[in-house]
């Protein structure tokens, strides 16, 4: 690679971040994302851990807000802040580990059945076609059912059931930038399918599997709080999920313990929503026909 | 068209195969041993374990197993529930009505709302109100179903019944068992809908925003029409196509949302029983809830298919 290309690109990335920066709810998902991110790494070092152990607590259960526990306490006695503070890492690190491997499924089959074409093609769309239609959820809870508890089930059910619509994408744009002139020039000139879809494919899908990821982690997240809710997710680990389920076992909402049920979930929508920002601020740089619709 | 209908219908039958197979692999075969899983954390001694071997049929060899729950599937035999000692099948008929109460009454309303505040919001695109509404489905979407219902129950207080479908003591006639019952599902149903609404309101948006550059509406325009007319008869009817399909598609979201909504107001459908099964595990009953769940959503994407043909003449000629 020359000192040109790289000198273009950083150009390019420049511009790209110019034009994101100039719109409002991308700029503010994305600072909401670092604050929560910030957070998330520093909870082992800010607040005390020993405080979610239920055999530790000092306090009583269901205790509403007050000055020493400014979100009240669950139906042990931990404080409900704590709890929320060190769910946001499980919820974090499940829906980013998620996206990871749902992307990686979805890139892979939609470049190979763009580039092989043929049977190939054929039955890999079939494939992608079956999973879009079965609803993720009943699959995901299927999965999770089957294999032993645990953060590793979680994100495999939640990876292998939401890749199909990333693979469908990747697959149109992987099409589009094929049927160019530049890649039958790189054929001619002896590239094999490795340097084609290395050198070429790749760095133009890359951009559009980038927007498409911060979306995904939006529904990943989602999606672990709703498996967690239904009890399926890792019992010795807290996340919003978990939290939530505990609060509808031990009828928070028979107790109007507000306390206790609106921070979880409020944690869940905050990064949810701050992610969907991003993703249709990007959406928008990345994609020049929706200039000035939204 | 009748080719088409038969490769479509055809189509949908090796996809309902695969997902009868698909439940095969997931609770035989990745399980390991069935047995172990549902006796988990209850003691129990060798020969009960080759009892309930030989009485489930996961003594014999895998191939020789697929085979039985194929033929048994296609009988419309989904074994025993463990939990309930009932045919899972049986089960899910009791349930099946609940669920389809529950689900198309909130799938209507949220197609309704969904639909006309999309419209509004692209015809006064970038106005007040269509920045408030369009924020505020992006905001409903990024809420966890379970926890907008957990939320509606809190803040409603004793105003609505907090779960079941019906109360025990209520008379037998039929209007205070249809009162009743739509008492008790107004919080279900208001959950699905504020989920499921957001998700319409989007699609349909930025389809008719697509329409509107396009050159028929100058057209319409130029000949004098008024502006709701020109939205009524010529930009609404196409923007609707793609949403048509958009609607079925996201029949699988309606779906999961039925799954946590039951669970949180103990909404007596599939939704619920597909908890049960998963607390117990009750894994029969809960490959009988994934086969039956999946199939209607494959049966309604080839209902989808059809409607659009029949909606969209440019697709029927091609």
């Amino acid at each position: 690679m020359t000192a040109i290309a790289w000198q273009r690109r950083r150009a390019a990335a420049r511009a790209t971040w110019r034009e994101f920066a100039s719109q409002r709810g991308g700029l503010v998902g994305l600072i909401g994302l670092a604050v929560i991110t910030v957070l998330a790494v520093l909870a082992p070092l800010v607040t005390d851990a020993s405080g979610l152990d239920v055999t530790r607590v000092t306090a009583r259960p269901w205790e509403p807000p007050s000055a020493s526990h400014w979100l009240g306490t669950d139906h042990n006695g931990r404080s409900v802040l704590l709890l929320t503070w060190w769910g946001t890492r499980i919820s974090l690190v499940v829906g980013l580990a998620a996206t990871v491997l749902s992307v990686l499924i979805g890139t892979v089959v939609g470049i190979a059945a763009a580039h092989f074409g043929g049977w190939v093609s054929a039955v890999l769309m079939r494939f992608t076609d079956f999973f879009l239609v079965l609803p993720s959820l009943v699959l995901a809870i299927a999965l999770s059912t089957v294999l032993p508890r645990g953060l590793g089930t979680i994100v495999l059910a939640i990876g292998v059931t939401s890749w199909p619509a990333t693979a469908r994408l990747v697959r149109a744009q992987t099409l589009a930038v094929e049927a160019r002139p530049f890649i039958e020039r790189a054929r001619a000139l002896g590239g094999g399918h490795g340097h084609v879809i290395g050198r070429h494919v790749l760095p133009a899908v890359l951009p559009l599997v980038f927007v498409n990821t911060t979306l995904t982690v939006a529904s990943a997240i989602v999606a672990e709080s709703t498996l967690s809710f239904l009890g399926l997710g890792d019992p010795t680990r807290v996340s919003w999920g978990s939290l939530l389920h505990a609060a509808n076992m031990h009828g928070a909402v028979s107790q109007r313990a507000w306390w206790f049920l609106v921070p979880p979930g409020l944690g869940v929508v905050c990064v949810v929503l701050a992610f969907t920002l991003c993703g249709r601020a990007l959406e928008t740089v990345l994609n020049p026909r929706l200039k000035g619709e939204r | 068209m009748i080719r088409h209908l038969a490769g479509k219908v055809g189509g949908a039958l090796v996809s309902l195969l695969f997902v009868v197979a698909l439940g095969f692999l997931l609770f035989r075969v990745i399980p390991g041993d069935p047995v172990v899983a549902m006796t988990r954390g209850r003691p129990v001694t060798g020969d009960q374990l080759a009892e309930l071997r030989a009485r489930l049929g996961v003594d014999k060899p895998l191939t020789e197993q697929f085979a039985d729950y194929l033929a048994a599937a296609v009988r419309g035999d989904f074994g025993t529930s463990y939990v309930y000692s009932r045919p899972v099948l049986e089960l899910i008929g009791e349930r099946l009505w609940p669920t389809v109460l529950l689900t198309g009454t909130s799938t209507v309303l949220a197609v309704v709302i969904g639909l006309w505040l999309g419209i509004r919001g692209a015809w006064r695109r970038g106005s007040r109100s269509d920045r408030i509404s369009t924020g505020l489905a992006l905001a409903q979407w990024a809420m966890p179903t379970f926890w907008l219902g957990m939320l509606l129950s809190l803040a409603t207080g004793d105003l609505f019944p907090s779960g079941g479908m019906r109360y025990p003591d209520t008379p037998s006639d039929f209007v205070s068992q249809a009162v009743d019952v739509a008492h008790h599902m107004v919080l279900p149903c208001l959950t699905m809908i504020a989920v499921v609404y957001a998700q319409y309101l989007l699609v349909m948006r930025s389809s008719l925003l697509e329409e509107m550059h396009a050159d028929y509406l100058t057209t319409a325009r130029a000949k004098g029409l008024r502006d709701d007319l020109v939205r009524r008869r010529h930009a609404v009817p196409n923007a609707l196509l793609p949403t048509v399909t958009l609607v079925f598609l996201h029949l699988g979201l309606v779906v999961s949302g039925a799954i946590t909504v039951e669970t949180v107001f103990s909404w007596p459908g599939l939704g619920l029983l597909t908890y049960e099964a998963l607390t117990g595990p009750d894994l029969p009953l809960l490959q009988g809830t994934f086969v039956v769940l999946a199939g209607a959503v494959i049966a309604m994407n080839v209902v989808a298919d059809l409607l659009y043909r029949v909606l969209d003449p440019r697709v029927r000629a091609s």
